[in-house]
């Protein structure tokens, strides 16, 4: 029984996992955008752009919002995350202004964000400067690593 | 589109400038959004540069060049490890060449949350004046 090897590799081979791997990532890209806070699709993000860091005490969320007035902005925590919402407004400038470029945008935002840990809602703090949000959340004790010492053993 | 769609903001990524000289600092450089208009009485010039207050911003007019360049500090402190960014910090840069018809000595720039108010009125003799016709 002769048996046709062809070029090493049945055609179908080559073809049919091309396609898989493009409807894969198409799959993949398409639930990262319905994922909510740590999605990590800037392209196509919610506004504000947010960056989230820690230390062993706090989580700090910072965000950049030209032109909001701290007044302005809207922040909500629970255990396990935030949501930051407002208006980012521009004045209107007079009838008789001509523009020659516009490209800042105004509009409403809102944005929830959930944190690895559980924060203490008490002891949130936020400030926003020069348009720049900082958000430092305490991290629940029960989240804050413990140093555990080790007993050598005789 | 629905009135909550439209009014709902957007993000949008932070334009790097690819400039052909390199900056001496490293880091990276953006390019801020700005709207520009005109009045009668000058051009305005307004820029979201977001983190850089007033003493860190610097604005140059020379040989009809404007040049906006603002510093930004790194705002995360050393011990703090990164989860998530979304946005990078850097020094924002922005020029422009601008008609000889500003007046340079009358400029005023302004910078409040983090968004600049640039100012540039029209040299006296760019201000349109009306010419009254009187019919014969």
């Amino acid at each position: 029984m002769a048996i046709i090897r062809g070029f090493g590799l049945p055609a179908w081979g080559w073809r049919v996992p091309t396609d898989v791997q493009r409807m894969r990532s198409e799959m993949d890209r398409l639930f990262d955008h319905l994922s909510s806070g740590l999605s990590r699709e800037p392209g196509a993000g919610v506004f504000p752009l947010t960056n989230v860091t820690e230390d062993p005490d706090n989580y700090y969320v910072r965000a950049e919002l030209p032109g909001v007035k701290a007044e302005e902005l809207d922040i909500s925590v629970t255990g396990e995350g935030m949501s930051i919402s407002g208006e980012r407004k521009i004045p209107a400038e007079g009838e008789d202004a001509k523009y020659h470029r516009r490209e800042r945008n105004a509009g409403k935002f809102n944005r929830m964000l959930s944190l690895p840990g559980h924060i203490d809602t008490d002891k949130v703090e936020a400030s926003c400067t020069d348009g720049v949000l900082t958000v430092v959340l305490p991290k629940a004790s029960a989240a804050k690593p413990k140093q555990i010492s080790v007993k050598a053993g005789s | 589109m629905t009135e909550a769609e439209a009014k709902a903001l957007e993000a949008k990524e932070k334009q790097e400038m690819a400039g052909t000289a390199e900056q001496t600092r490293p880091g990276v450089t953006f390019k801020p959004a700005v709207d520009i208009f005109e009045t009668e009485t000058g051009i305005t010039l307004l820029a979201d540069m977001p983190g850089v207050k007033a003493t860190d911003l610097n604005i140059d007019l020379r040989e009809d060049v404007l040049t906006l360049s603002g510093e930004v500090e790194t705002p995360e402190a050393a011990g703090e490890t990164e989860i998530l960014r979304e946005y990078r910090t850097g020094r924002y840069v922005r020029q422009f060449s601008l008609a000889d018809t500003i007046d340079q000595s009358k400029i005023d720039a302004e910078v409040q949350d983090g968004v600049l108010r640039l100012v540039l009125p029209k040299a006296e003799k760019a201000v349109p004046r009306k010419i009254a016709v009187k019919a014969k």
